[in-house]
């Protein structure tokens, strides 16, 4: 053994002495402190140095992580969750003027616009029979454990601005996320991850990188991109000719640096950068080994679908061939890796459900790309008991129309929907909600919601709850405003907890 | 100095004890009454004769007669008895009561007589006299106002911070750029008392300035190079402003003349085109081309964000809150809001066409003369033989004047047709009048053709007139319910037989009519696109004509039989229900030429014009062989002619609209119409008017009146963001919010001292403004954190020492290739596209956008000039804070997060200029450590302390060592930038050194 390799293990164990052992960065401050480093820890310091630290709820959580998959482009309720009898009765019927007058489309026009029925067939599901579309067979072997929503609205009739309300509760630019919220009210208990964490499959979304924006919030709670395969995150890697005992190495001489810089001018912020270096580091080994998947047995790959073979003839805006599938399979078994590591929030985003067209072939493609994973995760969590306290959610901006798509004022059923705000569904499951219901309802057709509507702001509110976190005083002021996730709504649901 | 005696300081204490007990208004009682009352009781109502906004609104008599404030008596205001009741009568009505210190302080407040102050911002600014303390050394009037509140605590300013940290401080702060080593020299070695001022003059000379300095300006324009919404399209022509800010800043533009042209620079008497491209300021508001969007509800939304922006921006008062309903604390109504609003809804987006850019159109002046140069024998060739042939030219035009002033007689014949037919069925029933009346069901679309025989003289056009009927809705003459119907095309065929077996079509130049629809001109009939029309609302209920000319006149000897087709596609039964076709006979020649020329053929000789003599000449002269061939020549030259340099730009324009108050802040549902006005809490002591009396006040007046240098807010905001960028933190250390639920100003005094002067003794000079602040003392102090400031200031809120402050993301990447030796200094011009992580790009909206990376020069761009796609920007921008550009920005946060170090120890920019760096250091002569220091110092301008210089020197060797049995690392490292004369292994070992030093906290901090 050289004398290099043996300084570098010598460097190595003193670190791992003191930093990973379970400390992580709240750890590392005290360290710090230890070492004089930090000459007084007063509170505010050691918040500067970690901003993450792992914070008090308001009240007793029920959930620890959040995995939001984000069907962004709207999925049709009406072919997925809500069965509409009646609407498939009047099918090809125009749809009573009185109903007309007061909303906007997108693409549809008006006045020759007809009522289309789901081409799919509805079966009750689990003991509790709830209604599910044959497009969902997997998601109905765990509809027991599911809250199923059935009288969400939004506010917001465009993509990229109903994206924005569901991420952030409110269509407009500049605020937090929904996991901007959480690591801000509850900081990070993951040691060597970030807590708030963005994988995607397939094709982009409307709102791109505004969907993980830290708005006004520092970007420490901003997401952080994770890809599933070759390099997680972003920079993560050393570049080519520098392996990993040679960046512990010149860590170590920049920590020392950066130390006796401290030492001179006693600015916490110093003792701030020297603890996100080391987490950096920690980083690098930590995110191969979590997108590693050789742990994992057989049965759970396949119980999830990775390395399924995407049906032919299907696809569409879904991207097939493109390995979108996998991608979605190796996303859903990610964030299980992730919930078990510490991460607060996970974001998965699927971004081609905007199916003005074409639905017989492509919602079934889309279906089949979600449905068999994100069942496989919930049972994945249920056995591995940490259901309990991770919740599980299906969300999108928005719902589509009961009227058939008719761009250029052709008078005939089309094969797609236009947007509606007006009624959509969500589906939840885990973090201590009560599974096996069925909230809400929409009337005859699908159009409005009727009983128990929910407002996305009361969805954010009945989250945060979970998470021992009260939306009325989970504040950021800004500009002279207490701003909150719930913008100026929110209720929490009680029915929805277990 | 003295000290003070006891009973002064007993006094002193006393005094302020007492003082601490008087309640304040703004900070103390308008809170809770913005909590509890302001709602039912406020700017928009008053429910039960109560108006708790002003003293004489408070005291006044209640519609029950009791009074809800008497000052000074706490026992008769019924305001306080009705608070603490414990009956029905209890207010509020609803919710929680209020705490126990809340009606303390309320009665507290009566008690000292209830003064509604008004809050700090919207007192007019004093003009304070300088505290008297000893001022030696380089102090100026700023320190005496910050060591006169550090001295109330017992403390004074920090020691001033060493030499070389002030050269870097200054560059850091000017030009966002490092000192070379030779530069901090050469300060070092400047003995002279005028060192550090000449230091501060030559930095703010340097261009760089404007583009450390620009870019904050684009923080609070919130400039991006896409649309923003979902398709985020590029607007490639937006960095044109981005010039504009950095050129204005550099000729240190006064701040007023600043605001006003980028406010309202389309409204002054004689626009420049670079006083309208600064109205693109408010064209940065984020655009949304997503399908099937409401085109008003995102006008409506820019507007709201320019109102908003306006109000932050200059003024340090959010106004969103008040969109949607009147602001509780800031004393700001829903209907101001509209008010202010207004200003900005009386603009349209728009585009000109300005300058490329200085060097651009300095290109084009060279090239312009040497295509002169070229062309000159040839124009004086032409000349010549103008002159030569004149009279055949003269010839040429008195025949063509001729023919426009005596045109052939024009008359029309009413026909009436054969036959005809429709799409379906509709009818046309002939009246007496031989005009047609459409009948039978009314179809969404129609088509009418209708069969002639021949007329007598050639076929010049026709007429079509239509007519009212008392049988159509709205008495027609469409079939439309509102009258009113579509012509969207017309055809005329000539056949040879009555059946149209042979036949041929006519050509139509141009149609006018005598009254056309918005958007539904005449000559849209002849349009192809299917949408294009000729329809006459609102006008309907009345008869109107419209004439179509032909090219030419049409001979009818072989094709005696005429087929019109009215054609009627645009749906929703737009569809012609009465009318009567003319034929035309009699050609007038002057229909075949151009417009332009005809009229200078009408206008009399001796009154034309140069441009319309030379028209006529050159046309004339076209039609000589001779002259003709030469002006072939010479056009071919002209189309090889420079193009004047321009491009199209968006601007902000002039419009009148109608205002009204949205409610909720909802586009569909507008209530009450407001005129345009300022806000009332300014307004008070500041009025605004109009130019000239009885107009309705524009932008421009608002943005004089903003700096006016009475505005109470412009002033103060403007120098508090300035000292913000100099100090890390504001005197107001809310810089985004001096209303009332902001933080007052730490130095009230000091404030106002900058706000009286930066608009009258240093005439609006930010230049000048900097200026005083660098060379202030409390700008050089050092910035070492101190004990005995920590007790009794931690965070530092008196200014006893500067702060540590991180750089902005751009900064770091300037800092990162400049010391590498990689920095392009190119200022200005198109955005550029410098390395982008793999699969960043694709994370768009449907993979729409593709990152073409820059070569060359372009690879090595400053920060500031990396194209801004706002829904998948620059990730090493934005793991550094760097904001997202859809609303504006006046202060960045600055976090410290694991992607930062990730970036800068990883990525492939900063790994690059690790490369580059080595080479730089390679080059220079000496040992290890001279170079090492060489290093250092290029990264922290100072010289390494012994202990430093040790631990990279144990790291060198370690590389070194590493390398040696590794050289395919080595080869991997030093793939780019290898220094000459040196071994790969050697090379290694440096670029893994360096690369460390560059990741130095101290490289990236302001201290």
């Amino acid at each position: 053994m050289n004398p290099i390799q043996q300084h570098l293990i010598r460097s190595r164990r003193q670190f791992l002495n003191t930093t990973a052992s379970g400390l992580g960065l709240a750890g590392l401050g005290s360290m710090l402190t230890q070492d004089g480093l930090l000459s007084a820890a007063s509170a505010a310091d050691s918040d500067v140095v970690n901003p993450l630290a792992p914070r008090q709820p308001h009240h007793d959580a029920r959930a620890k992580a959040c995995i939001f998959i984000f069907m962004a482009g709207a999925p049709s309720h009406l072919d997925l969750f809500d069965p509409k009898p009646i609407l498939k009765e009047r099918h090809g019927q125009p749809l009573p003027k009185t109903m007309l007058e007061k909303v906007r489309f997108a693409f549809i026009s008006k006045d020759k616009a007809l009522l289309q029925g789901s081409p799919f067939k509805f079966h009750p599901r689990g003991e509790c029979g709830m209604e599910l579309s044959e497009v969902l067979p997997h998601l109905g072997t765990v509809a027991d454990e599911l809250l199923l929503v059935r009288s969400l609205h939004t506010d917001q009739f465009n993509h990229h601005p109903g994206q924005l309300l569901m991420q952030c509760g409110r269509g407009t630019f500049g605020l937090p996320t929904m996991g901007s919220w959480l690591t801000y009210g509850l900081g990070s208990a993951s040691q060597n991850l970030p807590g708030y964490v963005v994988l995607t499959s397939g094709r982009g979304s409307s709102g791109g990188a505004t969907l993980w924006q830290s708005g006004f919030l520092p970007s420490t709670h901003a997401g952080v991109l994770f890809r599933n395969q070759g390099e997680p995150v972003l920079n993560l890697s050393n570049p080519g000719g520098i392996p990993l005992e040679l960046q512990r190495e010149g860590l170590n001489t920049l920590r020392d640096a950066n130390q006796s810089r401290y030492e001179e001018v006693n600015d916490p912020e110093i003792a701030a950068r020297i603890a996100s270096y080391e987490l950096a580091f920690r980083m690098q080994t930590a995110a191969p080994e979590l997108i590693d998947l050789k742990s994992e047995t057989k049965d759970t790959l396949d119980a999830y679908g990775i390395e399924r073979r995407e049906p032919a003839g299907l696809g569409g805006r879904g991207k097939q061939g493109a390995d979108t599938w996998n991608s979605f399979a190796r996303n859903c078994l990610l964030a299980r890796r992730m919930v078990e590591r510490g991460v607060r929030f996970i974001n998965i985003i699927y971004a081609s459900w905007d199916h003005h067209s074409n639905i017989p072939k492509e919602l079934p493609y889309n279906a089949g790309c979600v449905d068999q994973p994100i069942a496989a995760l919930i049972k994945d969590l249920r056995q591995r008991g940490l259901l309990d306290s991770t919740m599980v959610v299906w969300g999108s901006e928005f719902g589509r129309t009961p009227l058939g798509e008719n761009r250029g004022g052709k008078r005939e059923v089309g094969t797609g929907r236009d947007h509606h705000p007006y009624s959509f569904s969500m589906a939840l499951a885990g973090g201590g909600l009560k599974g096996g219901q069925v909230y809400g309802t929409t009337d005859e057709i699908g159009w409005h919601a009727e009983e128990n509507r929910v407002h996305v702001n009361d969805l954010h509110a009945t989250m945060l709850h979970q998470f021992g976190l009260d939306h009325l005083k989970l504040t950021h002021r800004f500009q002279g405003r207490d701003f909150r996730l719930t913008d100026v709504g929110g209720r929490v649901i009680p029915e929805w907890i277990s | 100095m003295k000290r003070p005696s006891l009973t002064l300081l007993f006094l002193f204490l006393l005094s302020s004890v007492l003082q601490a007990q008087k309640v304040e208004f703004s900070t103390q009682i308008q809170p809770i009454l913005a909590k509890h009352c302001i709602v039912c009781h406020g700017p928009d109502k008053a429910e039960s004769g109560l108006r708790l906004t002003s003293s004489e609104s408070a005291y006044a008599a209640l519609e029950s007669g009791a009074h809800a404030v008497v000052p000074g008596k706490p026992g008769q205001s019924e305001l306080l008895a009705r608070v603490t009741s414990a009956e029905d009568d209890r207010m509020p009505p609803e919710g929680d009561p209020l705490t126990a210190s809340e009606i303390s302080l309320l009665k507290q407040w009566i008690t000292d007589g209830a003064e509604f102050d008004i809050h700090w911002a919207y007192r007019p600014v004093a003009n304070p006299p300088l505290p008297s303390v000893n001022l030696v050394g380089t102090a100026n009037p700023i320190d005496a106002f910050v060591i006169a509140r550090l001295m109330e605590r017992g403390l004074n300013l920090s020691d001033q911070a060493e030499p070389a940290i002030l050269v870097k401080r200054l560059y850091y702060d000017l030009l966002g750029i490092p000192p070379t080593p030779e530069e901090v020299d050469s300060f070092l070695n400047d003995r002279s008392e005028g060192a550090y001022l000449t230091l501060v003059n030559k930095l703010l000379d340097s261009p760089h300035f404007g583009e450390r300095w620009g870019r904050h300006w684009l923080d609070k324009a919130r400039y991006a190079d896409s649309d923003g919404y979902e398709k985020d399209r590029p607007r490639p022509n937006a960095w044109r402003y981005r010039d504009w800010v950095i050129h204005a800043i550099n000729e240190d533009l006064p701040f007023d003349q600043f605001t006003i042209q980028q406010l309202a620079g389309d409204l002054l008497s004689d626009p420049t085109d670079l006083g309208l491209l600064a109205t693109a300021f408010h064209r940065q508001t984020l655009t949304n081309t997503e399908g099937g969007t409401d085109k008003e509800q995102f006008r409506i939304e820019a507007t709201f964000d320019r109102t908003e922006t306006t109000s932050a921006v200059w003024m340090g008062l959010t106004m969103t809150c008040a969109r949607c309903h009147t602001h509780k604390y800031d004393s700001i109504s829903q209907r101001e809001y509209y008010q202010l609003f207004g200003f900005f809804n009386d603009s349209n987006e728009g585009n000109t066409e300005v300058s490329a850019s200085r060097a651009a159109l300095a290109k084009y002046n060279r090239d312009l003369q040497e295509y002169e140069t070229k062309t000159v024998d040839l124009r004086e060739e032409l000349e010549a033989a103008k002159k030569e042939f004149a009279p055949r030219i003269n010839g040429v035009l008195q025949e063509l004047e001729r023919q426009v002033s005596a045109p052939d007689s024009v008359s029309f014949d009413v026909a009436s047709p054969v036959r005809l037919k429709t799409s379906g069925k509709s009818k046309l029933e002939e009246l007496p009048d031989q005009s047609l009346l459409a009948t039978g069901e009314i179809l969404d679309k129609d088509e009418y053709t209708l069969f002639f025989d021949s007329p007598k003289k050639p076929l010049t056009g026709i007429k079509v007139e239509l007519l009212t009927d008392d049988r159509l809705a709205s008495n027609g003459p469409g079939r439309a319910p509102n009258g009113n119907f579509v012509l969207s095309s017309v055809r005329l065929y000539r056949g040879r037989d009555a059946e149209f077996k042979d036949y041929e079509a006519i050509k139509l130049v141009s149609a006018e009519a005598d009254f056309s629809q918005s958007k539904f001109e005449p000559d849209g009939i002849l349009k192809k696109d299917g949408k294009s029309g000729w329809a006459i609302a609102p006008e309907t209920g009345k008869p109107h004509q419209i004439t179509i000319y032909t090219t030419e006149p049409v001979e009818l000897k072989e094709f005696p039989y005429i087929q019109i087709v009215l054609d009627q596609q645009y749906g929703g039964q737009h569809t012609i229900g009465r009318f009567r076709v003319s034929l035309m006979s009699g050609f007038n020649p002057a229909r075949a030429l151009p417009a332009s020329l005809v009229k200078g053929l009408q206008t009399p000789a001796q009154d034309r014009d140069a441009a319309q003599q030379d028209e006529l000449a050159r046309f004339a002269a076209h039609r000589i062989p001779a002259t003709a061939k030469l002006i072939g020549q010479l056009a071919k030259l002209d189309s090889e002619a420079p193009k004047t340099p321009t491009m199209t730009v968006r601007i902000m324009q002039p419009a009148t609209r109608t205002t009204k108050v949205l409610h909720r802040g909802d586009f569909l549902t507008p209530r009450e119409e407001v005129s345009n006005s300022a806000l009332a809490v300014v307004a008070r002591t500041h009025p605004l008017a109009a130019r000239q009396k009885d107009q309705r006040p524009d932008r421009l007046d608002l943005a004089q009146w903003l700096v006016d240098p009475r505005h109470p807010l412009t002033a103060r905001v403007t120098v508090n963001h300035v000292w913000a960028r100099l100090f890390g933190r504001g005197l107001v250390p809310t810089v985004n919010d001096f209303g009332v639920r902001g933080e007052a100003p730490t130095h009230p005094k000091l404030l106002d001292w900058l706000a009286w002067t930066f608009p009258r003794e240093m005439g609006w000079s930010r230049k000048e403004l900097i200026r005083t602040i660098v060379t202030s003392s409390t700008y050089r102090q050092s910035s070492r954190h101190r004990a005995d400031l920590r007790k009794v200031d931690a965070t530092n809120r008196l200014f006893g020492r500067q702060n540590r402050v991180r750089v902005e993301a751009e900064i770091i990447r300037d800092l990162n290739l400049s010391v590498s030796g990689l920095l392009s200094s190119k200022i200005g011009g198109p955005s550029v596209f410098p390395p982008l992580p793999p699969g960043v790009a694709e994370l768009s909206y449907a993979n729409n956008f593709k990152w073409k990376t820059s070569d060359g020069e372009d690879r090595y761009r400053r920060g500031m000039y990396t194209f801004f796609k706002r829904t998948s920007p620059h990730p090493t921008l934005i793991s550094f804070d760097c904001p997202d550009s859809n609303t504006t920005s006046l202060q960045r946060t600055s976090s410290n997060t694991p992607l930062q170090a990730l970036a800068t120890l990883n990525n492939e920019v900063f790994t690059e200029a690790a490369q580059s760096m080595a080479r730089r250091v390679l080059q220079q002569q000496g040992e290890d450590d001279d170079r090492l220091v060489y290093a250092l110092r290029l990264c922290t301008v100072r010289s390494p302390s012994e202990r430093q210089l040790v631990r990279f020197r144990d790291l060198l060797a370690a590389c070194r060592k590493y390398y040696g049995q590794h050289p395919d690392d080595a080869k991997a490292l030093t793939k780019q930038h290898m220094a000459d004369g040196t071994t790969v292994e050697e090379n290694a070992a440096w670029v893994a050194t360096v690369r460390m030093i560059l990741n130095l906290d101290e490289f990236i901090v302001r201290d």
